[in-house]
């Protein structure tokens, strides 16, 4: 899991620039699933297929893109003004290093003259690539590309942080869960989407291509577990957190109690979660076409969207052991 | 009537758990029309067909929708003297919970207060503030091992307020957005038996409209109408509200203009009130409005939609408060309105 | 071509309420001989079937523009409304209107300075105080012109003046549409689908239903867009330039434009020497946002004429940037016949 999760959020992809992570998903799975293909979006589609002939569709969602920075104008010293792309805070980009598609890295500033620092907004930052010029600065960037943060994981006992463990910690449990499913009486679809930063745009177009019986998405939510953090009883380490809640889905009860039902089964650490903000790809997911029961499994992380994004060795492979004990077996 | 509105009001149904309320409409709406069925998110849709035949063969398909859910609240975490924190489940005005009585729904159901500070106790100003639903608990009278056992978070509270008589047909009570529009989805199934009409009908009651409009989404994609009607609450005259902003209580149901619902069709609805003396007022909606026509104007290929309300006071709180003449009037005016569709309704929905 | 972009502009068209524009349109169109129709959320689709056929183009301008709907009548005949679409309450005051079908015209009125108390005249009035004076001196006599729930539009008319420049209300997207009228006029390999879109300054309503049932293999979407690069705006700001050519979008608040047809319009331009610019700016979003996530997934890309002062009665636009943004389309259009 720890490699697999060095080689995931070390992998450039902004939102709409998944190509790499796809890439690099795509060789993980391969030999592990029936079939393999990509939409018109980007989304990477793996089917592991069932002999059983009611099998139901299971859509199983973890996204591949990534919070990031978009440049949206150079200036005639060679400074670039950038944009967000997905939920990016000032404060949590302000000076980190970030890193372009084709490895040019830069340092994130602000004009130094705004007096009042709760004042911050993206459009009084820029990023610094060291060029001394507009053209300098053009030949290795152009208006449209975006960078991300550029902060190699490390770890600390058993946590991992980094950055983009949003989603790739998702994407990780997903490869992980793929290898380690045997026989499952589903047909199981694996989705490593794009764009759920932006609204949750590949699960959407995706589960109408697919149309399933169920879904069910991986990705992280927050915790209420560091010093005066806003309440929330998840906790680091607790174990995966089965969603009953967030502001895209209300998760669906049958969905959300089987979950809890195969975690106890099986004795896996579970918590539940009720997040008060944000969404997940389960989101578009439950309202396409004639609605799809959906649930989500959640990998708690501290300081999400940052460059530091901190998650538990425990919780992933807990995930990993719970997604793969509801897909072997029948799904309501 | 009334009979109906009480004993459902009284079923719990937060967005996304509406499982009991579905169970009492279906069996409402089996008496009512030909065929009922309900779906995985508990939509439920009553189905009456018109035997009117229409020499095109083509009769209209409308939907009517009126949303099941009502607003409540979510267990976020239990603290250990066996406080509940709670969240909310679609719009709640902070400032209604103190001291409410409410249903925890965990493994039995629990009887609980909306937890406050006694006046003697606060510093002075305290009660110029408002107390944030963050800083609120609730206290359901159990040492803290036994909530642990009966309540997980997660779990849905819901308001206890049951139906109230007031002056008049003036009813209050929880959760009468939009039960009293379900209520009017079988009344306009019992004024459709005492017409001829070739329409075939869907009532639809919906799930997780105050979650956005989402039962609606996933329902109107099913049924694929012709036509879409919403059935929804406006707010009703208070002498705190902006008068332009609000309608009376007695003046019949509102029908909305605005861009979410057809020119066309709305205007028939009109001249069908005028036509049969039915009293009604106009209101309006610049944009996208908040009730099911949201979405069932732009499923699939676009759903010529319309919109009536019924003026409701003190909307989203336990003492939500409606005229039941409202409900009548609304159900016998879209039962004819429905009736009205006759060969050639397709021209109705032309631009 | 500017007689079409007058009497587009001039006709009033809040969204909800395109039937004038609609109107113009289906007679427009209906005279490049393309195949019209108006669907059910009253989108107006004009199909141009092509020489090959093997792909399916949808190009959309939408139809619709912001303005006013009115929501109660006092009973001194003063009209209360509410907006719709995007407009800053502070563009508003003294400022003419035209209500309902039968164009009734009205001010939005303030009192006069000599009323106001010193401090007032430095507070932004909120648009809920604001009222339409249509000169009625009574609840009924209004009532005889004007019914609750009647839209209303701005009262601008389109002139030409400066260096090519026009200025006209609602650019922002007639000029979308009528440039979709001038690419109707010939005949591509491709099935070119032109949508007039309804609705999309409320949330993209009108694209969405559209691009359901025609079912596109891409989608171009033509805009008129902001223009920032006035005084006091920083030079990052400034989103797009006047005259600089056609704005080309990789990425909005609604859409991220695909990186192979954003590749393919701005190869368009260098061949055929059109200038064009990149939008420097992601804020915002437009019709491109519903179509690229209808059914499976659509590609989409955005080209916009920059247009100063969008959303206000006053708008402007350089016939250059019009008459390049026809040319870009209309080569771009005939490249996707190779594909």
């Amino acid at each position: 899991m720890k490699e697999l999760l060095v080689r995931l959020t070390g992998i450039y992809g902004p939102s709409g620039r998944e190509e790499a992570v796809r890439q690099a998903i795509r060789q993980e799975i391969e030999g592990f699933v029936d079939e393999i293909t990509e939409d018109v979006m980007g989304n990477l589609i793996a089917v592991k297929k069932s002999s059983n002939p009611d099998a139901k569709k299971v859509m199983l969602a973890a996204h591949m893109d990534q919070i990031g920075l978009i440049v949206t104008n150079i200036d005639e010293n060679g400074f670039l003004r950038f944009s967000n792309v997905g939920g990016v805070s000032p404060f949590n980009v302000l000076h980190r290093r970030v890193v372009f598609q084709n490895g040019v890295t830069g340092a994130v500033s602000y004009e130094t003259e705004l007096d009042d620092m709760k004042k911050l907004k993206l459009d009084k930052m820029y990023i610094d690539i060291g060029a001394r010029s507009r053209e300098e600065a053009g030949k290795h960037v152009q208006i449209g590309d975006a960078a991300v943060y550029h902060a190699p994981m490390a770890q600390s006992g058993d946590r991992y942080f980094g950055c983009a463990m949003d989603d790739r910690a998702g994407c990780a449990v997903l490869v992980e869960t793929i290898r380690s499913v045997k026989e499952s009486p589903n047909e199981l679809i694996f989705v490593f989407t794009v764009q759920e930063e932006v609204g949750l745009r590949g699960a959407k177009t995706s589960a109408y291509t697919i149309n399933p019986d169920i879904g069910i998405s991986v990705d992280v939510t927050l915790t209420g577990d560091t010093p005066k953090s806003r309440p929330m009883a998840v906790n680091l380490g607790d174990g995966p957190a089965v969603k009953v809640k967030d502001a895209s889905v209300i998760c669906h009860p049958k969905v959300k109690d089987l979950m809890i039902q195969r975690a106890e089964e099986a004795g896996i650490p579970y918590q539940l979660e009720v997040l008060e903000y944000g969404g997940t790809d389960s989101g578009a997911i439950h309202l396409s076409r004639e609605g799809v029961p959906s649930g989500v499994i959640s990998i708690p992380c501290r300081y999400v969207h940052s460059a530091h994004e901190m998650v538990d060795r425990n919780d992933l492979e807990n995930a990993v052991k719970l997604l793969t004990c509801i897909l072997e077996k029948e799904i309501v | 009537m009334k009979d109906f509105l009480a004993e459902l009001i009284e079923i719990p149904g937060g967005s996304g758990y509406e499982e009991q309320a579905a169970e009492l409409i279906a069996k409402e709406f089996s008496r009512l029309c030909d065929q009922v069925h309900t779906d995985s998110f508990y939509n439920v849709y009553g189905i009456k067909r018109g035997s009117v035949s229409l020499e095109s063969g083509e009769r209209p398909k409308v939907m009517l929708a009126a949303h099941m859910d009502e607003i409540a609240l979510m267990v976020k975490d239990i603290d250990e003297k066996g406080f509940l924190r709670f969240t909310s489940i679609g719009g709640v005005d902070q400032r209604i919970l103190l001291a409410q009585e409410v249903t925890v729904h965990g493994r039995e159901k629990l009887y609980g207060i909306v937890s406050t500070v006694p006046p003697h106790l606060q510093d002075a100003g305290e009660a110029q503030k408002v107390i944030k639903m963050k800083d609120m608990c609730i206290d359901v009278g159990l040492p803290p091992d036994r909530v642990k056992k009966l309540v997980r978070v997660g779990d849905l509270i819901t308001f206890r307020s049951p139906l109230a008589t007031m002056q008049g047909s003036m009813v209050n009570g929880k959760s009468i957005d939009d039960r009293a529009s379900v209520v009017m989805l079988a009344e306009v199934m019992r004024e459709l038996d005492r017409l001829q009409y070739a329409a075939e009908v869907y009532c639809v009651a919906t799930v997780q409209e105050e979650v956005g409009t989402r039962g609606a989404v996933i329902s109107t994609y099913k049924v694929q109408p012709d036509i879409g009607i919403a059935i929804d609450v406006t707010h009703g005259e208070t002498p705190d509200a902006p008068k332009e902003d609000t309608y009376a209580m007695d003046k019949g149901i509102a029908i909305c203009k605005g861009p979410n619902m057809h020119p066309g069709l709305t205007e028939k609805l009109i001249e069908t009130a005028r036509e049969y003396g039915i009293e009604y007022q106009i209101s309006v909606a610049p944009g996208p409005t908040g009730t099911d026509a949201r979405s069932m104007q732009i499923s699939r290929s676009g759903v010529p939609t319309i919109l009536l309300e019924l003026p409701l006071r003190y909307m989203h709180t336990t003492v939500e408060t409606l005229n039941l003449d409202h409900i009548k009037s609304g159900a016998r005016l879209l039962a004819l309105f429905i009736a009205s569709l006759k060969e050639g309704w397709q021209e109705w929905l032309k631009y | 071509m500017a007689e079409v972009l007058r009497r587009l502009t001039e006709a009033s068209g809040v969204s909800g309420n395109e039937k004038e524009v609609r109107e113009i349109i289906l007679e427009l169109a209906a005279e490049t001989g393309a195949e019209v129709s108006v669907d059910r959320i009253g989108n107006v689709i004009a199909r141009k079937k092509g020489r090959k056929g093997s792909k399916k183009v949808m190009v959309a301008a939408h139809m619709d523009e912001i303005g006013f709907i009115i929501s109660s009548i006092s009973e001194n005949g003063m009209l209360k409304f509410k907006v719709v679409g995007g407009i800053d309450q502070r563009i508003l005051l003294s400022k003419r209107v035209l209500i309902g079908k039968n164009r009734v015209p009205g001010i939005i009125g303030v009192k006069a300075i000599h009323l106001q108390e010193p401090k007032e005249r430095n507070t932004v009035i909120n648009q809920k105080q604001m009222y339409i004076d249509i000169g009625a001196r009574s609840r009924e006599e209004a009532q005889k012109l004007v019914q609750i729930g009647d839209y209303a539009c701005f009262d601008s008319t389109f002139v030409r003046f400066g260096d090519n420049k026009v200025k006209a209300k609602a650019l922002d997207d007639r000029v979308g549409c009528a440039i979709l009228l001038e690419l109707l006029k010939e005949n591509y390999d491709i099935d070119l689908i032109a949508c007039f879109t309804v609705q999309e300054e409320i949330g993209l309503r009108g694209a969405q239903v559209a691009a359901w049932h025609v079912e596109p293999d891409m989608a171009v979407v033509v805009e008129g867009t902001t223009c920032a690069d006035i005084p006091d705006v920083p030079e990052h700001m400034h989103t797009t330039r006047m005259g600089k050519g056609p704005a080309i979008s990789f990425m909005d608040r609604t859409s991220i434009v695909h990186p192979e047809l954003f590749k393919q319009m701005v190869e368009t331009a260098e061949k055929h020497s059109i200038p064009y610019q990149i939008k420097e700016n992601v804020s915002g979003g437009n019709d491109a946002g519903s179509i690229h996530k209808s059914r499976g997934g659509v590609p989409a890309v955005v080209v916009s004429v920059p247009c100063r002062y969008i959303h206000s009665p006053s708008s402007m636009m350089d016939m250059n940037d019009y008459n390049n943004t026809i040319r870009l389309m209309k080569e771009f259009l005939k490249g996707c016949e190779t594909q």
